[in-house]
């Protein structure tokens, strides 16, 4: 039992963080109806250039961090002008296409840029765990959760609450009719990219203390993939549920499983679970059904 | 208030649509745009509003004069600001959000604030219904509420001209007749102008003052709507009212046994 | 499209492939072509030959579920794996021959394709790409894990052998893989001309509509995946005889994206524009890695992750490119290119 509520919270704890990139994916499918592949190579930029910032540059933390959100927001705002911008009205594998280009673009860029070795993050959080109720609880993994949270509050009241919250999802659903209402449809393209951007350079910084950063980070963003369909494309909070939910079940398939098939369980498991899941729940948890009239 | 003057208006560089069309819509008044299919009605429309670019089409020659000021070279937002809107055929709704959301978007431009409620108000006034449903999401509405949420819509911006693109399409006689009632009752109230385009000359008559007929991309025939419920070639190819009361006589159905004055 | 002036008169005319005189020498041109290509080729230039005819023969099962059907998979390479793998096991591990290896690979990896075409019924386009994204990874971790195939080291197989002949030399081989591929994509030509693939068009372009004018949704979505792997695993197969040594890393996520990428360059929806795609990606590939030793040569600086990271970028920013320049692809732009030919000096 011990082993189980042990597994259960170290799951958690990492779920956060799946959520966190997960969160990345669903807001530019919320505001523009692209699914983008290149979010986890996103973030991983995002770690790249604080790394940058704090070793290269020996700027203080704070700078860092700031430096690092403005470039996010920078290159968020460059890459829907000049890749997805062209990719208005066109069928969506080429949209599917455009962003996997990116993301293969993008991980060829860090590579040249700071090569292949990996990079570690002076100490920002102090490693070593928490007692909870006498089990353990990673601080890294735990910051990385309670910051998952906070972002996940401060964009589900964006969303509900602000009118351009409200003009997003507008965009989302036609692009037209939201033109036809005033709503400047380019702007809110540009903004939703750039914010996803500066979500995932705050998941980079988070993973980027924890890990340390290389070429092969961008991987996360593919399984925060389950996570953010198992929770529904359009939910902020089913990205964080869908994540909590497969960092549970890969603790849980690690620890009970992998002894039994001699490892690596927790590679695939998120994509069982999401294969499973899409027979039962195609949307999601809390995803929006398409409707279709005829 | 709005002039169309002269205005070509070419697609894909190629395809010609509008051959030099001119129309007028005065302040308060509810003009009528007639015309069949492939006329090129919802392009003027388009024009007006300033979609035209996502559709390549593009105004190579005249132009369109709102208030006395130019705006055929304005992108969407800005038209929408000055006071125009088109809504959209086809009753487009944002189908996942709630019929009250669809409303707030439609607000968009005139910001949020007390001045929202005063609207939603107003809009629910007009439309009854919208209020029993206002948390209904709105893409399991029925056709007719959907045409209604459509209009609501364009009433939050407060516009001075609103441009119904077919509204009465797929919907029940009974419903056109209550959507058009409601439109007179806000030209009446509101002042707001309407240009109508439709295919269902007899209600689009019924309601309108002015009336124009559309074939070709080119204007061929307008005047005051009575004056046009009156015109044999309007008669007969749009409303259908040829021969009451007898059979229609085969020998007549030669083309060119009945010609349309305009084509002499 | 056809020049002017010609027309059929008896059923026969339409059915053929080649349609007009000019097609029919140039087939038949292409034929001899590549029939005598091993005799003025070098060894480097045959092997890219063979590898594009492989490609092809990959690439054009993804035609089928993504160009003619819409359906979009990120799992091709993995259904290439489970076909290489079967054939290897086959005729390695059981000591079965080449030709019934072939087919069962082809078979195997079909009947893998359909498991996971299953959430097809429940969800559409996106979400079910996903699903294939699934099937890409977890087939590879399989692979990967079980020792059955050898994990991740790898595997070897024997040559290919059809009765007492062994297939060892690569000129030998070529014209397998050509004999199989002409084959196959005969049948392709032919598939897409018959109920199934105006089905799949119809549920491409409007798959509600199919549905009400009784196109079986369900049954011909499966019987695209089955089609697709099935053709990614007679690929496989070829594949693993060819190099005679497979390991995951033949198969990977990148793998399948750029046989999507062949698709969308060439034109998706059409056989020869799948030809075109396949042979411009491959070629720039070849021209790229050539370049990589006169490259080290002229800048001694430039080390080999810089090299490989350039490369990376070098084909994302072309299919990036290609999408926003010509989204509808070589295949199109060569349409227009005969249009403006036949109609020179005429602009429309």
């Amino acid at each position: 039992m011990n082993t189980f509520v042990q597994l259960l919270l170290t799951g958690l704890m990492v779920g956060g963080i799946y959520g966190l990139v997960a969160i990345g994916f669903v807001l530019i499918y919320k505001g523009t109806r692209i699914f983008n592949f290149a979010q986890g190579e996103l973030l991983m930029l995002g770690a790249f250039f604080c790394w940058a910032m704090l070793v290269q540059a020996h700027m203080p933390l704070w700078a860092s961090v700031l430096l690092t959100f403005a470039f996010a927001i920078a290159i968020g705002f460059a890459i829907e002008r000049t890749a997805l911008r062209p990719m208005l009205g066109q069928p969506i594998l080429s949209v599917i296409m455009m962003t996997l280009a990116l993301s293969v673009f993008l991980s060829g860029l860090v590579t040249l840029i700071w090569g292949g070795a990996w990079k570690v993050y002076p100490s920002l959080i102090p490693m070593g765990g928490i007692n909870f109720m006498g089990f353990t609880l990673s601080q890294q993994h735990l910051f990385g959760f309670v910051i998952a949270l906070l972002t996940f509050a401060a964009f589900t009241l964006f969303f509900r609450r602000s009118r351009y919250g409200l003009a997003m999802r507008a965009t989302a659903e036609d692009q037209q009719v939201a033109r036809s209402s005033g709503v400047r449809v380019t702007l809110v393209f540009g903004l939703i990219w750039a914010i996803a951007t500066l979500v995932s350079a705050v998941g980079g910084i988070l993973l980027g203390t924890i890990n340390g950063v290389n070429f092969t980070l961008g991987q996360i963003g593919l399984k925060a993939i389950p996570a953010a369909l198992i929770g529904g494309l359009e939910s902020i909070g089913g990205a964080i549920v869908g994540g909590l939910i497969i960092g549970v079940l890969e603790s849980l398939a690690a620890g009970y499983i992998d002894p039994l098939v001699g490892g690596g369980v927790r590679e695939i498991f998120p994509y069982v679970v999401l294969v499973i899941a899409l027979l039962f729940r195609p949307y999601g948890i809390f995803g929006l059904k398409r409707i279709e009239r005829v | 208030m709005l002039r169309l003057n002269n205005l070509e208006i070419k697609y894909l560089g190629v395809i010609l649509v509008l051959r030099g069309i001119s129309l007028e819509v005065d302040k308060g008044k509810i003009v009528a745009l007639l015309g069949a299919n492939g006329a090129g009605k919802s392009t003027t429309l388009k024009a007006v509003s300033g979609l035209l670019k996502t559709e390549q089409g593009e105004v190579t020659d005249g132009n369109i004069e709102f208030e006395g000021k130019r705006i055929d070279k304005l992108p969407p937002e800005e038209i929408v600001k000055r006071g125009i809107i088109q809504v959209l055929e086809g009753h487009r709704i944002l189908e996942h959000l709630t019929v009250e959301e669809n409303l707030k978007v439609g607000a968009y431009s005139s910001g949020f604030g007390s001045r929202l409620n005063r609207q939603l108000d107003m809009v629910y006034d007009y439309f009854p219904r919208l209020k029993d449903l206002h948390n209904q999401t709105s893409g399991y509405l029925s056709g007719g509420e959907q045409q209604m949420l459509v209009l609501g819509r364009a009433l939050m911006a407060r516009p001075k001209l609103v441009m119904l693109d077919e509204a009465s399409l797929g919907l029940a006689p009974v419903l056109v007749k209550e959507i058009f009632e409601i439109v007179r009752r806000i030209n009446a109230e509101e002042g707001t102008a309407f240009l109508l385009v439709e295919q269902n000359a007899v209600a689009a008559l019924s309601l309108a003052e002015h009336g124009y007929v559309m074939e070709n991309g080119r204007i061929v025939l307008d005047g005051p709507a009575a004056k046009l419920r009156g015109n044999e070639d309007v008669r007969e190819f749009y409303m259908g009212l040829s021969e009451i009361g007898g059979r229609k006589s085969y020998h007549e159905v030669k083309h060119y046994k009945r010609r349309k004055r305009w084509l002499a | 499209m056809r020049p002017c002036g010609t027309f059929d008169v008896k059923y026969e005319q339409d059915l053929r492939i080649a349609r007009t005189p000019a097609q029919r020498a140039w087939a038949i041109i292409g034929l001899i072509f590549l029939l005598c290509f091993p005799l003025f080729a070098g060894g480097h230039w045959l092997s890219v030959l063979s590898i594009i005819a492989i490609t092809i023969i990959c690439v054009q099962g993804l035609n089928f579920l993504t160009g003619y059907c819409g359906q979009i998979s990120l799992g091709q390479a993995a259904f290439m794996a489970v076909g290489a793998y079967t054939s290897g096991i086959l005729t390695t591990k059981l000591g079965l021959p080449f030709l019934v290896a072939l087919p069962s690979a082809g078979i195997m990896a079909g009947l893998i394709g359909l498991l996971f075409g299953l959430p097809a019924l429940k969800v559409k386009g996106f979400y079910l790409a996903m699903s294939t994204l699934a099937a890409q990874f977890i087939i590879l971790w399989g692979i990967k894990h079980l020792s059955i195939t050898g994990g991740t080291t790898g595997m070897t197989v024997v040559p290919a052998s059809i009765g007492a002949f062994t297939f060892e030399s690569a000129r030998s081989y070529y014209y397998v893989i050509l004999t199989v591929m002409i084959i196959m994509l005969y049948f392709a030509k032919n598939l897409v001309r018959t109920k199934a693939g105006r089905a799949w068009i119809a549920i491409r372009d409007n798959d509600l509509a199919a549905e009400i004018m009784g196109v079986n949704l369900y049954h011909y979505k499966l019987l695209a995946f089955f089609i697709c792997a099935f053709y990614a695993g007679i690929a496989g197969s070829l594949w693993a005889h060819y190099l005679t040594v497979i390991h995951a890393g033949h198969f990977g996520l990148m793998d399948s994206v750029w046989y999507l990428g062949m698709i969308i360059v060439g034109g998706m929806g059409s056989v020869t524009g799948m030809i075109f795609g396949v042979a411009f990606i491959k070629l720039l590939d070849e021209s790229v890695a050539s370049l990589g030793p006169a490259l080290a040569t002229t800048f001694p600086g430039i080390s080999e992750t810089i090299f490989a990271s350039l490369s990376l970028m070098f084909f994302g920013l072309v299919i990036i490119l290609f999408l926003i320049l010509e989204p509808r692809g070589l295949y199109h732009r060569w349409e227009m290119f005969k249009t403006w030919y036949r109609l020179h000096p005429f602009s429309y």
